[in-house]
């Protein structure tokens, strides 16, 4: 630990999480009376302050693969005899996170005071920013499911605040609607993985629960459920995965994501691409321990993840918006990340997440940089040829690709060779087909970032005034810069230490589903690995993408149109997002909207209320009418009345 | 502190705001309507400094009623003015005072009629609701218990809207349906205390019919007229048709008072009579209990998606949050019974808020149907900011106290059956979707009408009320230990009963 003891290191990290909460606090409350400039300064500083001290940490605790360090900071409640904590849980995994989290927020948080200039609700984005930040990491050093989820639901709502940012659009309204609503599935189910969590283990904190796993072990535990019987590992795990797939945008609960392009581009790189959409995989590699248990599980994440990563990126070959394109393969490389989770590799998924969170937050900021110099214009088809106009912008946006597409040396390379190599030694019987789709999408991903970068930067300019458009200042200019970095060396220079040490202590894959082990034995050095590749199947797709994509928008510009007349049903069913979204729209709402009404209107308000409640009122009305017309007020009916019923009394007397 | 010790605070509690607002009333020609205001003000301000020195006074290990009071009242028929605290009562008893205080201070002074009595009536209700909550004898409880009736009776008839004739009608009659019910049982009670324990004075009293022994024939009646008594007041399904008419056509502060504090009354009722009393019954109709609350949760949080009404939105929504009160009631746990109680607590603060928001709108456009707004943000910054954290407090977020009653009864149901949960827990999409999409049409958006063109943003008062009222949500939901602490005691003492059964030792 070098000369920090346990107390100071706690310190430092209660320093990280809290400082993005003040700043983010004090500019949403005071930030209209301090004024823009202020505003952004304090949660800048506070912001890099805060990154500052994670890589300090980061650096102190990488070289101890087994630091684990756990704290609270409060005593939240006693629920029963259950006491729930806020704290934190240090060790290789959260430290990596937070690392990487502060430091793509810090570098959004400068990139944003050059993107967001004049706009009116300038503080109020940095203050959102900021509190993000704030629960993410909370999210990130949790030490227990409830704290877990309140930094899940937390940053879950402030990606519904920053999509619909733009308030007076009605567009980004209705996508961060859809946002929360979507993801509030996933919570649901998280929610019930956390409850049976708390029912069977009689605790929500990590550790005590993962003791436990360990003693239950492979004791073939079952709870019933209605009528059936379930092993209590698969309920948990599969409760918590479909968490996972709505934040993480796993087919089908992915719909949300692209819509989600609705907020400022800043945002997009931050939340929608580098860290939030992350923290489902980030959540399962915690929680790995429960899910080694769940073989069901984990085969039922290599084929989402599988399907996640293929059909995605399909569908991000036929978009014509810069920033949809951008956004279709980050779900594609969430797809890949989760195959990672399913075969077992955990801490390589948490690379990819690594490489990803800084090679996709270079590509969504180079995408702003564009757009911003193309005046708010997004389709790709109005841009072309401006490499000569954004010298710098094209420069990092084709390392950023390179790292995407998986070119060795680039940090991407080294990540997803390893994923796609884990699944090729997996022994689940979804792994084949894992592999054969990893390794399939590996040409679409070429394909469509390749497509990208050769519309907006190559032939001819489709722009109006070419003579206007010039490039981004300085302060957008140098973050991009600064992400250029990890984006070429972050893998080279982690590879070794993440395959011999892993992540965390926590993230022990049982021993037959132990891939990372067979990994490493076959890893040699980083220029073995890389020289390995050119012999490989993926490094030779990835190359004939790029070819492709050269062939049909630089080469030979009129072939895709071709290609699309000869096989335009495939094209339609591309544009129309397979669908995903038509079934939402044209099935599930409509019988909400029906159910709701018919059970407000004719059940609640019909049956309950008039039949029920209001016939109980009219059959007593009716009845007084009648017992009414008795009391006429005539004398001899009364005495009528009397007389008979004294005779009557008389003879029942008798 | 030693002179509070000495003084009857809990009676204090009950008579300072029932006196204050008779005088209030009294003298109402004398004082201008400023003045008034501030007087009441006053009132409900020393009243929540009582409650203060309660809070600060009690003692949270021990489920032993505090601050006893026991005065001969009717000798006869041995009924008593006997009072007291205990950890269930006293978070309720704060929350009526603080939301009576808020709705005090928000009284418009310039635009409402026969402003005296409207303010005095809202001082003896937050009265007779203390009584209802501190009262240890089950008749002087049943007093004060219709007594609630007539001063919301009045307050809706009065103040309320052009259906009010019909609302109030439906209001009373329902709860009273209820009430008498509630009476038969009380009195069933009072006999068999007396056989038991032939000649002791001591019949009506709460806790001597937690004692009582009751075959299950008997438990299974008790339990129906309590429950109808109690479900109607929560309101449980299907006899919540009420309310939606009430809030629809109360006024503002009705309306707060309404959900905040006078559902309560009904929930509170579960745990003074029928968890303890009859606690066999409530085992043996556990499953149609629970389903009842399900159907609660799931079927009104739909009903809630399609209303057009601002205030008929979340009258459904409040149903739907009750239906967690219940369900933590009757799933038979330490945890479930917080949980509940957590979520009495916090409905009343969240309710109440997003009623008071609805107030601030109603009363600078006069309309409470969601297509006449659109775009408020534009012209409201600050109030827009307040409603989406109450909107986000209402769809139980995490660090709101919104989450706390739902969590841990969703973590108490899973015990029990894990498929009830699951189906309690549809909850977070649908609270999600009524509530974001009612604050997607109203806040959100381009300005489209010209209603919310002239709008303003909230005033100092308002900004005070809807702003205490964000930090007690906030807070409540980051730091709920010593809620937790406080009701403790209380709440395994009553579990203890609730689980206990009376069969075994019957006579």
């Amino acid at each position: 630990m070098g000369s920090f003891s346990a107390q100071q290191i706690g310190w430092l990290c209660t320093f990280a999480v809290f400082a993005p909460f003040i700043s983010g606090t004090l500019v949403g409350l005071f930030g209209r009376s301090m004024g823009p400039a202020i505003a952004s300064h304090i949660t800048c500083w506070a912001v890099g302050l805060a990154s500052l001290v994670a890589l300090l940490l980061f650096v102190l605790i990488f070289q101890e693969p087994l630091f684990t360090l756990k704290g609270n900071w409060y005593l939240w409640g006693v629920i029963g005899e259950m006491p729930l904590s806020v704290g934190y849980l240090i060790d290789r995994l959260s430290i990596m996170m937070m690392a990487t989290v502060l430091s793509v927020s810090f570098l959004v948080h400068i990139y944003s005071i050059g993107y967001m200039k004049n706009d009116p609700g300038y503080t109020r984005f940095f203050a959102y920013i900021s509190l993000f930040t704030f629960a993410m990491l909370m999210l990130v050093v949790a030490n227990n499911f409830l704290q877990l989820f309140f930094g899940w639901e937390g940053v879950g709502v402030m990606s519904y605040l920053l999509i619909g940012f733009w308030f007076k659009k009605d567009s980004a309204n209705l996508a961060s609607l859809k946002a929360f609503v979507v993801n509030r599935v996933g919570d649901l189910a998280l929610l019930m993985g956390v409850a049976t969590v708390a029912w069977f283990f009689g605790s929500l904190d990590y550790s005590t629960v993962f003791e436990q796993v360990g003693l239950i072990g492979n004791v073939n535990a079952n709870m019933t459920i209605g009528q059936f019987t379930w092993p209590v590992f698969t309920v948990i795990a599969a409760c918590l995965w479909i968490g996972a797939m709505a934040k993480s945008a796993q087919i089908p609960l992915h719909i949300w994501l692209p819509d989600s392009m609705e907020g400022p581009t800043p945002i997009s790189a931050l939340i929608h691409a580098a860290t939030m959409v992350t923290a489902g995989i980030f959540m399962v590699a915690r929680l790995s321990p429960l899910f080694e248990q769940a073989e069901g599980v984990l085969n039922a994440i290599l084929i989402i993840g599988t399907l996640t990563a293929i059909l995605t990126g399909l569908m991000g070959v036929v978009q014509s918006d810069i920033k949809r394109i951008v956004a279709y393969s980050t779900l594609s490389q969430l797809g890949y990340m989760a195959v990672g989770l399913g075969a077992s590799a955990y801490a390589i998924s948490i690379f990819h997440l690594m490489t990803h969170a800084f090679f996709k937050a270079l590509l969504f900021l180079g995408a702003g940089s564009v757009i911003l110099a193309m005046h708010h214009e997004q389709n790709i088809w109005k841009m072309g040829g401006l490499k000569k106009y954004l010298p710098i912008t094209h420069a990092v946006m084709i390392l950023g690709a390179l790292s995407l597409v998986g070119i060795p040396p680039f940090s991407g390379f080294f990540s997803k060779e390893l994923l796609i190599e884990a699944a090729h030694y997996c022994r689940l019987p979804a792994a084949g087909f894992a592999y054969w789709g990893l390794v399939l999408s590996v040409f679409i991903t070429a394909l469509y970032s390749f497509r990208l970068l050769f519309v907006v930067f190559y032939g001819k300019t489709a722009a109006k005034n070419p003579e206007h458009i010039m490039e981004s200042p300085p302060v957008i200019y140098i973050p991009l810069l600064c992400l250029t970095v990890p984006t070429v060396l972050l893998g080279i220079m982690l590879v070794d230490s993440v395959l011999f040490e892993r992540f965390s202590a926590a993230i022990t894959p049982k021993p037959n589903h132990d891939v990372m082990r067979v990994l490493y034995g076959q890893f040699e050095w980083e220029g073995g690995m890389i020289w390995h590749s050119f012999s490989s199947l993926p490094f030779w797709l990835a190359i004939s993408g790029i070819v492709s994509a050269w062939i049909a928008y630089v080469k030979y510009p009129g072939l895709p149109a071709k290609v699309v007349e000869k096989m335009e049903w495939i094209y339609r069913i591309l544009c129309a997002k397979l669908g995903f979204d038509a079934i939402v729209a044209y099935a599930i709402l409509p019988a909400i909207r029906g159910l709701s009404t018919f059970l407000g209107q004719v059940v609640d308000r019909f049956v309950i209320d008039n039949i029920g409640v209001n016939g109980v009122a009219a059959v007593v009305m009716r009845c007084t009418k009648m017992i009414k017309k008795c009391q006429t007020g005539y004398l001899y009916h009364y005495a009528f009345t009397m007389i008979a019923g004294l005779l009557i009394l008389w003879v029942w007397m008798n | 502190m030693v002179f509070f010790q000495e003084l009857p605070l809990l009676s204090l509690l009950i008579w300072l705001p029932i006196v204050g607002g008779i005088v209030c009333l009294a003298f109402a020609r004398y004082l201008s309507p400023s003045c008034l205001k501030q007087v009441a003000c006053l009132i409900a301000c020393l009243e929540l400094f009582l409650c203060a020195v309660l809070v600060q006074q009690f003692h949270s290990e021990t489920w032993a009623m505090q601050w006893t009071e026991h005065r001969v009242w009717l000798p006869n028929f041995h009924i008593y003015y006997h009072l007291g605290v205990d950890g269930i009562a006293l978070p309720l008893v704060v929350l009526s005072a603080f939301m009576t205080f808020l709705v005090v201070l928000a009284t418009k002074t310039s635009t409402l009629t026969r402003m005296p009595m409207y303010l005095s009536l809202f001082l003896i209700l937050q009265g007779l609701l203390c009584g209802v909550f501190l009262s240890m004898d089950a008749i002087l409880f049943y007093v004060f218990w219709e007594a609630l009736l007539i001063p919301m009776f009045l307050i809706i008839g009065i103040w309320g809207g052009k259906n009010r004739v019909y609302a109030t009608l439906k209001f009373f009659l329902y709860t009273f349906l209820g009430s008498i019910l509630l009476l038969v049982a009380i009195l069933y009670c009072r006999e068999m205390a007396n056989t038991a324990m032939p000649g002791s004075t001591d019949v009506f009293s709460i806790a001597q019919f937690q004692t009582l022994s009751l075959s299950l024939l008997e438990q299974k009646g008790l339990f129906w007229a309590f429950l109808i008594a109690f479900a109607v007041k929560v309101p449980m399904w299907p006899v919540h048709t009420w309310l939606p008419d009430a809030h629809v056509e109360a006024p503002t502060g009705g309306s707060v008072i309404l959900a905040a504090i006078l559902l309560k009354v009904g929930g509170y009722g579960f745990l003074r009579f029928l968890l303890p009393i009859v606690p066999d019954a409530v085992h043996f109709y556990q499953v149609p209990m629970i389903i009842l609350s399900l159907i609660a949760i799931v079927y009104i949080g739909l009903v809630a998606i399609m209303q057009s009404d601002l205030k008929k939105l979340i009258a459904y929504s409040s149903v739907s949050h009750m239906g967690f009160v219940t369900l933590g009631f009757f799933v038979g746990s330490v945890m479930g019974i917080e949980g509940a109680m957590i979520q009495l607590i916090s409905h009343g603060f969240i309710s109440g808020a997003l009623f008071f928001c609805v107030g601030v709108l109603y009363d600078r456009t006069h309309t409470r149907s969601i297509k006449e707004y659109g775009g408020v943000v534009n012209k409201m910054p600050l109030f827009s900011g307040l409603f989406v954290l109450f909107a986000l407090a209402n769809l139980g977020l995490p660090g709101t106290s919104g989450f706390i009653g739902e969590f841990l009864v969703i973590l108490a149901t899973v015990k029990t059956q894990w498929l009830f949960a699951g189906l309690a827990t549809l909850t977070l999409v649908l609270s999600a979707s009524y509530t974001l999409w009612m604050t997607k049409r109203v806040i959100f958006g381009a300005i489209t009408t010209p209603t919310v063109e002239k709008l303003s943003d909230i005033n100092a008062v308002e900004k005070s009320i809807l702003g205490a009222l964000a930090i007690v949500i906030v807070l409540l939901g980051v730091w709920p230990a010593p809620v937790f602490q406080s009701m403790k005691a209380s709440v395994q003492h009553l579990h203890t009963q609730a689980q206990r059964s009376k069969l075994f030792h019957f006579r």
